[in-house]
């Protein structure tokens, strides 16, 4: 029998037919569906008298839109567009009989908090949704990647997608996290390496000592950011941590159910002399907290580095690095800890999970942030939010001079009304610093979340290790 | 969806690298629930000044390439989020075809689903198109899907490869979900062992 990768195995498992060119048709376990990229899909379906093939396999949350302040209890949606998107979703949900979980319900969160926090995100699946951060879900071993919403109405109709097989990445993070180094650090030392289109055409699955290593929370930030190394998905074979962060959660298989997954489960892993048509290679060691200093993902330093030159690139890039330096009003040979920050945004789908939030708290507590700046945390989901106030994690941010907001996915891509003005700076523990990602002239600068930690409390980028 | 055959037009150079979808459609469009009208947000950021002005020395906003039906872009064109408002966009505006060496795999299957085709050219040949694209109106280049050939202004000819199937529901303007219909015996005959094997799922 040929050995097989991960992916390999997961994509045999679902295929339904596949021509002779390739094209392939995949079965898909669960559908994430969101505010902003599902309504013209529903809309497909009733101008063609469509049905969802699979309601009981398709889960609707809000996220996108929704504003995360308190006054959001009374239940009124200023924005007016916004609102119009929410009770799209809201009637969707409820004509399709879709899992839904409306924006007042605790468990609303961010899509990929809530999937695997609610259970629905299982080893071996298959699982879409219209957003790419969908590579989030990998960390549990399933095969998990964004679509369009021409395909999130094909799924919709048929819970088929049509594919065609990408090639096999392996990322290996061997030995050991240096202290104050996190899985953030590590994903983003990726894409400085790869590129943003590194990981373009495969599917990467990330392994290593350093992997093994992660909490589960971890794990969902590396494959997160898969994507923005060019990948379809990102994916971590499941081991003893995966079943006991997925054991008893609501929607997670119980008794007789589980143990019949479990034996399932137990052969997602790649076999010894699987091939891989691509591999990176990085010592834990030498990975350093991160930083990125321009408008591209790619754009990543260690924190004791300087601003690059143009001159340092080929290509392409030169125009691109010049380009950025401009809109982030940065200047060559600048230390990046001399860069003043006036904005801290800690949450999304890569960071608003609890363990995040534990981490900030464990660097502020008793302190207080620099004075005039606008730090918010916002958690990924209701529970979270719940977990952090009942551990205590809130009252030390919010003693420290942070906002506790409510769940949603708020400033990393500023749909809601949390942005950034033109010209203000932001360390945030997102996944994007492109140009306008936080609100048009917005600066980003991508870290974990205990660098924004840090540098809320010092009000420039600061190496956490320092403090 | 638009039928594609044959597309004559003026083409837009654009070198700048990973051109993302945050630039092609800023996210205060995405609260639309309808698939029209986003050709005029187009690039905003890019396009316009805060004040709605044009920034005229943007490439589409100049007068030769206000029509363009085609842009040669520079590598790793549309990474970044899955919005299919980016591809909306770009065929509101009127651009059927994007060229480049390389370009991200969401927005890549977006605009076959869309009529819009992306062609994936060796350095070489974008950077001759690159060229070809700056000579402001002058600037026509044809791209025809049935030969999978690109026609330059000077009448120079650059093959591309296409995938068989996604070319085949670009010339007939098809529907995946009505093709995947047909296919609903096998995709029954699979839910039902599928489900025995794994009834966890």
């Amino acid at each position: 029998m040929t050995a097989k990768t991960l992916y390999d195995k997961i994509w045999d498992a679902h295929l339904i037919t596949e021509d002779a060119d390739g094209t392939s048709l995949l079965y898909i376990d669960r559908h994430l569906v969101h505010e902003v990229t599902s309504p013209q899909a529903f809309e497909g379906l009733r101008t063609a008298g469509r049905k969802v093939h699979a309601p009981d396999k398709t889960i609707a949350v809000p996220d996108h839109n929704v504003p995360t302040t308190l006054d959001r209890v009374d239940g009124v949606v200023k924005d007016e567009q916004s609102r119009i998107q929410l009770d799209a979703l809201d009637k969707n949900a409820k004509d399709f009989g879709l899992h839904y979980y409306p924006v007042n319900d605790v468990r609303q969160g961010v899509v990929h908090i809530i999937g695997p926090e609610q259970g629905w995100t299982l080893p071996g699946m298959t699982i879409v949704c219209g957003d790419s951060h969908t590579a989030t879900h990998g960390a549990f071993g399933s095969l998990a990647h964004g679509i369009g919403t021409s395909e999130v109405e094909h799924v919709l109709a048929t819970q088929t997608l049509i594919q065609n097989k990408s090639k096999n990445m392996k990322v290996e993070i061997t030995g050991k996290l240096s202290p104050g180094v996190t899985a953030k650090d590590i994903t983003m030392t990726v894409i400085g390496l790869t590129g943003t289109a590194g990981g373009t055409g495969y599917v990467i699955e990330y392994c290593g000592e350093a992997i093994r290593d992660l909490s589960m929370e971890g794990r969902m930030t590396v494959c997160n950011m898969a994507i923005e190394g060019g990948a379809r998905a990102g994916l971590i074979a499941p081991d003893e941590k995966t079943f006991a962060y997925v054991k008893g959660r609501p929607q997670a298989p119980k008794g007789e159910m589980w143990d019949m997954a479990m034996d399932a489960w137990k052969s997602l892993f790649t076999d010894e002399d699987a091939h891989f048509d691509k591999v990176l290679t990085i010592k834990g060691e030498d990975i350093a907290p991160a930083v990125t200093w321009g408008t591209s993902p790619e754009d990543v330093l260690p924190i004791t580095g300087i601003v690059p030159s143009p001159e340092d690139f080929e290509g392409g890039k030169v125009d691109a690095v010049k380009r950025s330096l401009k809109y982030m009003g940065l200047t060559p040979g600048m230390k990046l800890t001399d860069i003043q920050i006036d904005t801290v945004f800690i949450g999304s789908c890569t960071n608003g999970r609890i363990e995040d939030f534990r981490a900030v708290a464990n660097i502020v507590k008793g302190k207080k942030i620099k004075e005039g700046m606008r730090a918010i945390v916002v958690p990924g989901s209701g529970l979270v939010r719940a977990q952090a106030e009942e551990e205590g994690v809130a009252q030390i941010l919010i003693d420290a001079g942070f906002e506790w907001r409510l769940a949603g996915c708020s400033m990393c891509l500023a749909m809601n009304p949390d942005k950034l003005e033109p010209g203000e700076r932001c360390a945030a523990t997102t996944n994007r610093n492109f140009e306008g990602r936080q609100g048009r002239g917005g600066r980003t600068h991508l870290v974990s979340p205990v660098m924004a930690a840090a540098a809320a409390l010092t009000g420039h980028l600061t190496d956490v290790r320092d403090l | 969806m638009e039928k594609f055959t044959k597309v004559t037009g003026v083409a837009a150079p654009m070198p700048l690298i990973n051109i993302d979808t945050d630039m092609i459609i800023p996210k205060l469009f995405l609260k639309t629930i309808k698939r029209s009208g986003l050709g005029k947000n187009l690039f905003d950021e890019m396009r316009f000044n805060v004040d709605g002005s044009e920034i005229p020395d943007f490439i589409l906003n100049q007068p030769a390439y206000r029509n363009s039906q085609i842009i040669v872009a520079g590598d790793n064109f549309g990474c970044g989020s899955s919005r299919e408002h980016a591809p909306w966009a770009l065929l509101d505006f009127g651009i059927r075809v994007v060229i480049s060496t390389s370009f991200a795999d969401i927005f890549f299957n977006n605009c076959f689903k869309n009529g819009i085709l992306p062609i994936i050219l060796p350095q070489e040949d974008v950077d001759k198109l690159m060229d070809d694209a700056g000579r402001g109106a002058n600037a026509v280049v044809t791209v025809d899907l049935e030969s999978q050939v690109i026609t330059g202004p000077d009448g120079g000819k650059i093959e591309f490869t296409v995938d068989a199937f996604k070319k085949h529901c670009l010339m007939n303007g098809l529907d995946d979900i009505g093709l995947t219909m047909q296919k609903s015996d096998a995709i029954d005959a699979f839910e039902k062992q599928y489900r025995a094997a794994t009834p966890w799922v």
